[in-house]
Order: C-alpha cells, then structure tokens, then sequence
C-alpha cells in the first residue's frame, strides 16, 4: 500500500461542558493513503462531519492528535493547512466572480496574479466551465456552482481535499453526474479526496476505501466490496443494502469444518475464520441475493426449511418472504432471467439454501 | 394601485377616505412648512409671495452656520464610533453562543427604549458628577451611546444572513482572520454597515433633548439653534432650514434604505 497521507490516532471531540456535553466523536484511529478517495459514510451525528472538520482544522481535537504525512497538525488553523475543502453549501464568495473565486486561495499564498490566471483558466477547463470565468456565482446553476467550488478548492493544489456531503444539494440525475465527474477528477489530480456522506450507493460507487462509522466511532474500513460483502457489524450489514439477521450457535460441522445451528437441527456449514470468543447466540448476516430458493424435497446441501409467507414481483427480479422453522422471516431475492426456475406461491413448503460463503458472523 | 382582493380590508368603503386623511395628517404639516419657506412675508403664517430669499439669508447667517457645523461635527464623530463599535458588537454576538446572550442583545438595543429624558438628564448627572466640561465632547460621547443600536440592528441583521461558511472559506483558501475579514467579511457586510452609519447620522443630527441637556453654553446645535429661533418668533427662515435640513434626512434615509437592499 501506498504512503500514509493522514493518520488519526484515538481522536476525540466534545462539545459543551457538564450535563449538557455532547460526545461527537470518541477516540478514532484511522489511516488515509496517499491518492485514495476514502469515504466517511454513516447516518447523521455519527461523528463524520467532525472528523472532517477536524482534518480540516475547523474544529480542535478534544483528545488525540491527526498527522499529515507524519507532522502533527493540531496546532495548525486551517489557512495554515494544505487541505482544501468543498463546502455543503459551497460557500462561494457572492461578491467575486467565479475567476476570482478560484484565484483566491492562489492569491493568498502569494502566487502572481499571471500564473493564478493560467491556474484558474486550467481549473475551469478541469471541471469543462471554461466559459464562465467572468460570471458571479448567482448567475450559475446548482451543479454549476458545485463544480466552482470543485475547481477552487483543487487550484492551490492541496495534498488533501475533504468534501463535506457536496452532492446533496443536487437533483438525483446531476448526482449521478457528479458522481462520475468527482472520481475523474480524484484520478486525473491524483489528490486524495476525503469523502463524507450518508449516502451508501455514492459511497459504494465512488469510493476506493470507505469508513463506516456510528455514534463517534469507526466501526469498519475497507473497500466497497469488502464492506458490502463481509460486514463485521450488524449497523455496517443493515446500513449499506439489504440483509437478513439470524440468531445461531457456532458448532463443530460433522464433516471437520465449522458451521452454525439455527435450531430444530438446521445446521448450516460455513467458512469465515471467526475468532471463537463467543459460540452462542451469534449473530448472522445473510445478503438476500445470495440466497437461493428450491421445493422442499430438494437435496441441495446447506439448505433450511421454511414456508413462504409472501411473494412480490419486481420486473427484474422476485422477492420472497419465506418464515424458516423455528427461525426469523428472511427475505430471498431471486433474479427473474432466462435460467430462472423457481415459482413458488404463498404457503408452499421450501428450502433456502445458504452457500457457505454467504454467511457472515457479526461482531455484535 | 394594484388592489389584492384577498385582503378582507379593501371591501372596507372608506379606505380610501381613511387613507387619505391618514397621510393628510402626517404630511401635511411638512408640505405647509415647506411652502411657507418661499413666502415673502416675514410673518410665516401670511401668504403674500413667492421668494427663495429665505434660503439666501439662512445660508449666510453666521451663528446658523456655526451650528451647523456643530452639528456635522457631532454627527460624524458619532456615527464613525458608534457605527465602530456597533459593527465589532454584531460580529460578537454572531459568531458563536455564550451564556447570557439574550440579555446582552436586549441591553444593546434597550437605549430605543429608555425615554430620551431620562437618558439626558442621566447623562447629564453623570457628566456634573465626574465633572467634565460640557461642550461639544459630551454631546459626541451622548449621542455615540444612543447611536450604537440604530446602527447595530441593520449590521446585526446582514450578518445573520451570511453563511457561517463563508469566513471559513476563506481560512480554509489561506486566508488568516484578518485576511478573511477583509476579502470576505467586510465586503458582504458593507451595505449593513454603511445602511447603519446613514441611520445613525441622521438620528444624531435630528437629536435635540440629549443634545440640550448636555451641550451647555457654547455648544450649540442646529436644533438648538432652531428652537432658540422659535421662541424669538417664526419667521420664514426657520421654515428655511428646517426644509433644509428635512432634504438632507430625506437623502440619507433614501440612499440608506436603497443600500440595505443591495443581495448578492
């Protein structure tokens, strides 16, 4: 992996004092590589927004201390930071043309007004507004304005470019646009971006590493895939997509191998390495597409018994609901296509079978 | 006049006549003055001619230009202090939330409030009792103090419509505090701050029961001056300089009112 651009070590932050003290974010590790577009991604008041503002020096940490490229920042106020940031609200200056916008942060460190002109010039063509240098943000449209305050934040060049929830303004079809346009410009700057959003499909769309976090706390980092596919807790399984939660304990599998008894011995085999400090009781999450549906009399191994109890019709694909015996209801996402096979009605005896792969044991 | 049929009140017959006498009542005293300012006759009250005379004589009166001049004195150095202080006030009650803030709020706007008699005689006993000198100084010190929430409020107002980001924008683009004050701040609150000075001078230039109070012998202002005039008796030059001095309030509100409307 590359080199380490910022590192959070046990970052804290609280707001008021006494009973009335907030807790906003408590004692947060994590690194951030060099020309990566990471992502902070967690419903509202989950600490996100403030870590970002303490990157990007807007906020002081309570406790803790962020590193960039292995210098403290703490003690640094923002206009002394080589990080720019892409406001929610853009914040363009209404008093200074869009040109003058992009030359400011140029200007203030001292660059010559000719060579912050060619920067601007090459920043507009960047974000493909070469034409409206000479305009004032009011006369700009949202995603205009948006691609303005890209363009300003990248000019001085900044190691680090942090992006507070910058698409949420935006109509759903601009935001599919930006979305596209934000990575372009992450790859062709090779700066890295620092993403926040509450948004899981921008998230998973954009992101090289995406941080998933709850109530001030980090709960899992990886890549998009990883984090959709093996999510450690039942937040990081529920929040991004859809899943099923089944309760089970973790046995020995007949064969050697491990597996997990849902009860009524419904016995499932799986393959995750689970550190086995806890066998009873453990939660599983279980993706809906993963599943697959067969008569009862099926012989298909590593399946579980149950009933359907509802069956809705999507166009691309089917959704069961089917109540497993002595188990939760799941949901089975079936794919209506060619190879499609499988109909089944209300009240008809069915196996879901659970490949062993698909079977995730969560922290909590 | 375009009417809103919506508003239950237009259905009401004598609006118009109501109107009418509503505005009949408030200007009409201020169109008469007016008018009697071009009367030829020294008695004000008695038509006999048009003349434009009254303005030449109240222009070289001497002891009217004296005050005059006071006057522009008091109200500029009024208005730069309090317009200075009103502005750093504003940008301390914006940023960021303390305790006690509403209290502090009320107290900076309470001299609207206090009936000018009470402040003047206050005022006064506090000059005595340090003992200072009245003169021209403890009218400027008078009239800062109830200038200080005229020019506040529309300052205060401009920047609660600014987004916070703004300022951080700018720290964020290299810009330290005062950089940022001074790129970013300060041009979005200008017309706030400039709508405040206009309001401000006018009040003080207007000002007569503080400035009576206080001022003492020697420091005499043109409202002082005018009513000295009355009690000799009105003749058309007091019309004169009221007109007058009526143009200037006129032009400062205007432009103050228009300023406060400049949005980006």
């Amino acid at each position: 992996m590359s080199e380490v651009v910022i590192s959070a070590q046990s970052v804290g932050k609280t707001f008021g004092a006494g009973p009335d003290m907030v807790k906003a974010l408590g004692g947060v590790s994590v690194d951030i590589f060099q020309n990566e577009f990471f992502t902070m991604l967690g419903p509202s008041g989950c600490g996100k927004t403030t870590l970002l503002r303490l990157i990007g020096g807007f906020e002081q940490a309570s406790y803790g201390q962020i590193l960039l490229e292995g210098q403290p920042l703490n003690d640094l106020p923002p206009f002394k930071r080589p990080i720019n940031t892409v406001f929610q609200s853009y914040a363009l200056f209404p008093h200074l043309t869009v040109r003058q916008n992009i030359t400011f942060g140029l200007e203030m460190k001292s660059v010559s007004r000719r060579e912050a002109n060619a920067r601007a010039d090459e920043m507009l063509d960047l974000v493909q507004l070469a034409e409206y240098g000479d305009r004032v943000p009011s006369q700009l449209s949202g995603g205009q304005q948006q691609r303005i305050a890209l363009a300003r934040a990248l000019a001085p060049a900044p190691k680090v470019l942090l992006l507070d929830e910058p698409l949420s303004a935006l109509d759903l079809k601009l935001r599919k646009e930006m979305q596209v346009e934000l990575k372009r410009l992450q790859t062709e700057t090779g700066i890295t971006f620092v993403f926040v959003t509450h948004d899981q499909e921008e998230a998973l769309a954009m992101s090289d590493r995406i941080a998933v976090m709850q109530s001030g706390q980090i709960l899992q980092v990886g890549g998009p895939r990883e984090i959709y596919e093996q999510p450690t807790h039942r937040f990081v399984a529920d929040f991004i997509g859809d899943s099923n939660f089944l309760i089970g304990d973790l046995v020995e599998a007949p064969n050697g191998g491990r597996a997990i008894n849902f009860g009524e011995s419904q016995v499932i085999n799986f393959t995750q390495d689970v550190a086995a400090d806890k066998s009873n009781d453990v939660t599983v999450s279980i993706r809906p597409e993963r599943l697959d549906i067969v008569g009862a009399d099926s012989a298909v191994a590593n399946q579980l018994a149950g009933t359907v109890r509802a069956v809705t019709y999507f166009g691309t694909d089917t959704t069961y609901r089917v109540d497993l015996d002595g188990q939760a209801t799941v949901t089975v996402r079936m794919q209506n296509g060619d190879g499609a096979t499988a109909q089944f009605a209300q009240g008809d005896r069915v196996g879901v079978v659970v490949p062993s792969d698909a079977i995730r044991v969560l922290v909590d | 006049m375009k009417v809103d049929a919506s508003n239950p009140l237009w259905r009401f017959r004598g609006i118009t006549s109501t109107a009418m006498f509503f505005f009949a009542y408030l200007y009409l005293p201020i169109v008469v003055l007016i008018a009697l300012s071009f009367n030829e006759n020294r008695l004000a009250t008695i038509w006999t001619g048009f003349t434009t005379d009254w303005y030449l004589v109240a222009l070289s009166n001497d002891d009217m230009l004296r005050a005059a001049q006071n006057s522009l004195v008091v109200a500029v150095s009024a208005t730069v202090i309090a317009t200075i202080a009103a502005t750093l006030a504003a940008m301390g009650m914006t940023r960021g939330r303390f305790r006690g803030e509403n209290g502090v709020s009320a107290m900076l706007v309470l001299p609207l409030l206090v009936p000018e008699i009470v402040t003047a005689i206050a005022t006064l006993l506090f000059f005595v009792a340090i003992g200072i000198k009245l003169g021209l100084l403890t009218i400027i010190v008078a009239h800062t103090v109830f200038c200080i929430p005229f020019a506040y409020l529309p300052i205060r107002a401009r920047l609660e419509g600014m987004d916070p980001s703004l300022a951080e924008a700018a720290n964020d683009l290299y810009a330290n505090e005062w950089q940022a004050f001074k790129r970013v701040t300060l041009p979005l609150l200008w017309p706030g701050i400039l709508s405040g000075a206009m309001l401000s001078f006018i009040i003080s230039l207007d000002d007569f029961v503080i400035s009576y109070f206080v001022g003492g012998a020697g420091a005499t202002t043109l409202p002082i001056y005018i009513f000295g005039m009355i009690r000799i008796g009105i003749t058309p030059e007091v019309n004169a300089i009221s007109a007058m001095m009526l143009l200037v309030s006129i032009i400062f509100v205007s432009v103050s009112f228009l300023i406060d409307r400049i949005r980006y």
